[in-house]
């Protein structure tokens, strides 16, 4: 066992657990995007209450949940664990001036981004995730079956502005975390070579900019409607 | 004292196969007893620190960076020369060492120059297999290219930058053995002296440049690897921190010194910028292969490459074609130099100090187009553009000579032994294999021969001799002694209080050699400059101004203790070049030239190395003949009209 | 040209260190950076007063001791040396604030100089061929794709000098280490010990202090010799490979 705790406490070791439950993160993303799309549709929130229940009891995906709970604390972990060393690395005193011309704004703040994500992660959690699980709801019929009104929830929130306005800068957090992260996360594990990188690129750049706008569409969407 | 070469009898390409048979072997569970120390880690010292370490030796590695791959080894572009016939050309063993033999005009030993041929094929096969990646191929095999006006392509190079793969590889081998625990290294530590108990080298005493602090080390034999002394002429294209100290520091404990005055000066360096001027860039000789070299027919002093494309093709003089239409703009190093020497000296010099001569590839353009000239020399006019600000492809080039390499060096017998028993000389730093001049690609052969294939057989020989009970400590008094006088020295340099700092001392020195034992040296110029620097060498010990303290890192201080060396170094370079009155490869003896200007070699009188002798403090050395013998090649006078 | 310099000065490891501001009034276009700092030391000398230690040896761009962080780059603004940084590179009038690298790793020694021998004992944990002088096969005998030897030597143009550490914001060595496992991954020289040398060498990196690659590419864009950053992907996957597959043979004893 000595080999694996040595894997995972180098610095490269660490740094591929941060890219591994990155890319997690990011696949949990897509999913969670497809069922929020749902709350686009007209249908006064049914396809949405369904989806959410269908999420929060079926078991095999509580479980994932879970792993999803876990990977975020441990991106999260590793995260705190390799700044604290980072900043150590560089000595007992930083330079007076550094030009920043060499690299690029995210890639140096993915700690701020990361930050800003997990406020929102909190605040988001209280608000719909706190609320479907230990909270009071309203119960609507559909079909005879019975489901859990997230929707009334969601519409509540995102009829105010502030909250809104919120949602949608935390959005842009994820967005620039992203942008560096996805793409990052690749280099970091490896997977690099000439002619994929390319793609890679693209890949992450494109789902760095869709996927968090998508998301901040609909609360505007649903602001405005 | 008879100078004995030690050259094996017997046909020259058997003297090394030979030789080696002869030589004593040191039982392979004793070579752990045996201390071995090795100053400098260039290609010469870390090959041998390396593979004496591979042996089983106890080695101590020294050299003044902060690590050992700074060393200036480094800094060689172009490659390095193998008689490997890979192109089946008509390359041999035989071949390169004639080429060596006379490319060198006729002043090196022929056992030592076959040998180092005939070992040249090993250090490709070494270096390949430590993972330097030479240039390849599509198929896969080596590339090779002709360099230097060589008549075949022998030189295998990394791109232009040879001499940092060749010294990386042989770092990497060094590294392997301080893991191993058989080589200790100490970084930014300088060689000040070495000590010899019994006529034998045992050790050497060094200053950690860091703490300041002066130690002793003790050892059974003593190799110095520690380069070449170009920096006498304080503008040269080695290294700021390459210096004489180590090789200097032997000579006074009895060292013969060899031929101090063969220098070779490079035709193609970006010219001084000014007063400021620290070192001299070199760039590669390649580029005399489509530039033209030419400067006005008339005075023109200050003419700047952009105004030199106005001038018409009538009013310009391409010197090199005209005066030797068969080798044109390729006649070798030392010709091309002198020649850019004697037109700036009739005042038709280019660029604000009128010490610069163009090199133009105009015609190259028009004739290749941009697109090659680019491929073949982009890197090159890359750092011209860099250094000067000018653009190579719209404008001349300017161009000087400068110092590159030094012939001269310490005095070593066949085994690389110098005058001292025990104490070796490896690589630039002995005088022996490129007699009066060295051509392209064969310092980098130079340095790996000694180190990797010959020292390790030739210093068994040695050490099986005394024995490894035949070791001095150094409680012994030499070594006290030996410490005193080193810290005596630096606390005098430090209390001299004066007011001049080091460099200054440095540059005056230096163009008073470039003066007068430069490219071309005349009995008058040398008399005036041995008397400019025994004034300078005394106004130094009393005016120099060195400020911080012995026990910290003080960089003036290593500074004034190498200019030290190389103010009395200079003095036996003059006296080198006074004494022999011929003219032979980078040594030009203005009143020994044919009627039209060229160089005449004077075999009867001089066909010997100059071995000097360092007798004391301001006494004047004792000069050995070592007598040239040549069995297999014709001494035929160089000419390239 | 004027200029005003703004110089770490600091006396020993253990002291500290401060800036000291210096005017001159005499810098030439054409001088290099260096040669500049030699000027102001020797008006520093004539003054009386201790000259600034800094590195440097070679002065044409390849030994890899010379550093400096220039208004706020490692060898400054353009992507070279700082020995081959020229001062027409800067404005008359202009600023210049000088630091020494900074990281755990590479302690000051004094002023401007630190000592890098982290960057040695990394090398030693495995960066070379175990091959002895002598009985090695014919350079000719392996053939290497040109592609691959290419490849190899844009790894192997490293010089050591320490730029990416100083240009990352972890003080990262990754760049450095990566190059040299990079050049013996490609060869085919480097096979028999590939996966040992991904495992030594990073182990080393980490036990000397640097910080962890967080893929900024900073040191990639500071690199006076273009190293890049595939090479430090290459160095993960070697790593990884090398921690999740390699084990350890017990070799049998006696035999003589």
């Amino acid at each position: 066992m000595k080999w694996f705790i040595d894997l995972f406490t180098s610095t490269l070791g660490r740094k591929a657990l941060m890219a591994l439950t990155g890319l997690f993160l990011v696949l949990f993303l897509a999913v969670h995007l497809a069922g929020n799309l749902q709350l686009l549709k007209d249908d006064g929130g049914r396809a949405f209450n369904i989806y959410a229940e269908f999420m929060s009891t079926n078991p095999l995906i509580q479980t994932v949940s879970k792993g999803n709970f876990a990977f975020i604390l441990l991106h999260i972990a590793m995260s705190v664990y390799l700044t604290i060393k980072n900043r150590q690395a560089r000595g007992p005193e930083g330079y007076a001036i550094t030009s920043g011309k060499s690299s690029a704004w995210t890639s140096r703040n993915m700690g701020i981004l990361g930050t800003l994500v997990l406020v929102f992660l909190v605040i988001h959690l209280k608000d719909f995730y706190g609320q479907m699980h230990f909270g009071q709801m309203e119960i609507v019929e559909y079909e005879g079956e019975s489901y859990r009104n997230i929707y009334a929830t969601v519409s509540y929130w995102f009829d105010k502005e502030w909250y809104v306005a919120v949602y949608v800068f935390c959005m842009a957090a994820v967005g620039f975390h992203l942008w560096h992260g996805f793409t990052s996360a690749f280099q970091t594990l490896g997977w690099s070579h000439p002619k994929y990188n390319p793609v890679i690129n693209f890949v992450g750049k494109a789902f760095a900019v869709v996927v968090p706008a998508l998301f901040a569409l609909i609360p505007i969407w649903m602001y405005l409607n | 004292m008879k100078l004995e070469s030690k050259i094996p009898e017997g046909p020259i390409a058997e003297k090394w196969t030979k030789h080696k048979f002869n030589l004593k072997l040191v039982n392979p569970a004793n070579k752990r007893k045996y201390d071995v120390i090795v100053v400098g880690t260039g290609l010469a010292g870390a090959s041998a620190a390396a593979s004496l370490g591979e042996l089983g030796y106890n080695v101590k590695a020294f050299c003044f960076q902060d690590s050992p791959r700074r060393a200036h080894s480094i800094a060689a572009q172009g490659g390095i020369n193998a008689a490997k016939n890979y192109q089946n050309d008509g390359d041999s063993i035989f071949r390169l060492f004639y080429d060596t033999i006379k490319g060198g005009d006729y002043r090196a030993r022929e056992g030592n120059v076959f040998r180092l041929a005939e070992v040249s094929v090993s250090i490709i096969d070494q270096c390949v297999a430590q993972g330097v990646p030479f240039a390849r191929e599509y198929g896969g095999l080596l590339a090779n290219r002709s360099f230097g006006g060589a008549q075949v392509s022998r030189t295998f190079y990394a791109r232009g930058q040879t001499g940092q793969q060749l010294l990386l590889g042989a770092y990497s081998a060094l590294n392997r053995q301080i893991a191993n625990g058989k080589v200790k290294m100490y970084n930014r530590t300088e060689m000040l002296d070495v000590v010899v108990v019994d006529g034998k080298a045992r050790g050497i005493i060094t200053r950690d440049l860091v703490t300041g602090k002066i130690e002793a080390h003790s050892a059974h034999a003593v190799l110095l690897c520690t380069g070449g002394y170009g920096n006498v002429f304080y503008l040269s294209t080695n290294a700021k921190g390459s210096n004489v100290t180590a090789a200097w520091r032997a000579h006074k404990k009895g060292a013969f010194f060899g031929n101090p005055c063969f220098t070779q000066i490079h035709p193609t360096c970006i010219p001084v910028s000014g007063d400021h001027q620290s070192k001299l860039t070199l760039m590669s000789e390649s580029l005399r292969n489509d530039g033209r070299v030419w400067v006005p027919k008339a005075a023109m002093k200050g003419l700047k490459a952009k105004e030199a494309v106005n001038i018409k093709e009538e009013d310009r003089d391409y010197f090199l074609e005209r005066r030797y239409p068969s080798f044109g703009n390729l006649v070798p190093r030392d010709v091309a130099s002198r020649n850019a020497k004697y037109v700036c000296d009739e005042g038709r010099g280019v660029g604000p100090t009128g010490l610069a001569v163009f090199l133009d590839f105009a015609d190259a353009i028009k004739r290749d187009g941009r697109k090659v000239i680019e491929q073949k020399y982009g890197n090159l006019f890359d750092m011209y553009m860099q250094i000067t600000g000018d653009n190579p492809y719209e404008v001349p080039m300017m161009i000087f000579p400068a110092v590159h390499y030094t012939m001269g060096g310490l005095w070593v017998d066949y085994n690389l032994m110098t005058t001292v028993p025990g104490l070796y000389a490896l690589g630039e730093a002995n005088f022996s294999d490129h007699g009066a001049n060295r051509l392209g690609a064969s310092a980098l052969m130079q340095g790996l021969a000694d180190g990797y294939f010959v020292v390790p057989y030739t210093i068994g020989d040695y050490l099986a001799t005394i024995g490894w009970t035949d070791k001095v400590s150094t409680d012994h008094p030499a070594f006290k002694q030996a410490i005193e006088e080193v810290n005596g020295r630096v606390n005098r340099l430090m209390s001299i209080k004066g007011s001049k700092p080091v460099d200054q001392f440095h540059r005056e020195l230096g163009l008073t050699m470039w003066e007068y034992c430069g490219m071309s040296r005349s009995e008058e110029g040398l008399k005036k400059a041995k008397k400019k620097i025994q004034d300078l060498r005394a106004e130094f010990w009393t005016n120099v101004n060195i400020l911080g303290s012995a026990n910290e890192l003080n960089p003036e201080l290593e500074k004034a203790g190498r200019v030290a060396d190389f103010l009395e170094l200079g003095e036996l370079m003059v006296d080198d070049a006074l004494n022999r009155a011929e003219s032979c490869g980078g040594h030009f003896r203005e009143e020994s030239a044919t009627p039209d200007g060229e160089a005449m070699r004077k075999d009867d009188e001089y066909a010997y190395v100059a071995a000097w002798e360092y007798t004391g403090d301001n006494q004047p050395e004792v000069l050995h003949k070592e007598e040239l013998k040549f069995e297999n090649v014709k001494l035929t006078q160089r000419s390239y009209k | 040209m004027k200029i005003t310099l703004k110089i770490w000065r600091q006396k020993g490891t253990n002291d500290k260190g401060s800036f000291k501001t210096y005017k001159m009034d005499h810098a030439s276009p054409d001088m290099s950076f260096l040669e500049m700092l030699d000027v102001l030391n020797n008006d520093l000398v004539r003054k009386g007063e201790e000259p600034v230690a800094f590195d440097h040896d070679c002065r044409e761009g390849i030994c890899g001791m010379c550093s400096l962080y220039i208004n706020g780059r490692p060898h400054g603004p353009l992507q070279t040396t700082t020995c081959q940084l020229h001062m027409r590179s800067f404005s008359d009038g202009e600023t210049i604030t000088i630091e020494p690298w900074r990281a755990k790793a590479f302690p000051i020694i004094k002023d401007l100089v630190v000592d890098r021998t982290a960057f040695d004992r990394i090398q030693q944990a495995g960066g070379y061929v175990s091959v002895n002088t002598g009985g090695v096969p014919d350079a000719n005998e392996i053939p290497v794709p040109k592609k691959i030897a290419d490849e190899a030597m844009d790894a192997a143009q490293c010089i050591g000098c320490g730029a990416c550490v100083a240009a990352c914001k972890n003080a990262s060595a990754m760049l450095f280490v990566s190059a040299k496992v990079s050049q013996f991954a490609l060869l085919p020289q480097g096979q028999p010990e590939r996966m040992e040398r991904a495992e030594k060498m990073v182990a080393r990196m980490d036990a000397e202090g640097f910080g962890a690659c967080t893929n900024t590419r900073a040191c990639e864009a500071e690199c006076p010799k273009g190293i890049k950053i595939t090479n430090i992907a290459r160095m993960n996957r070697e790593y990884f490979a090398a921690m999740l597959t390699n084990y350890e043979v017990e070799a049998g004893a006696g035999g003589d």
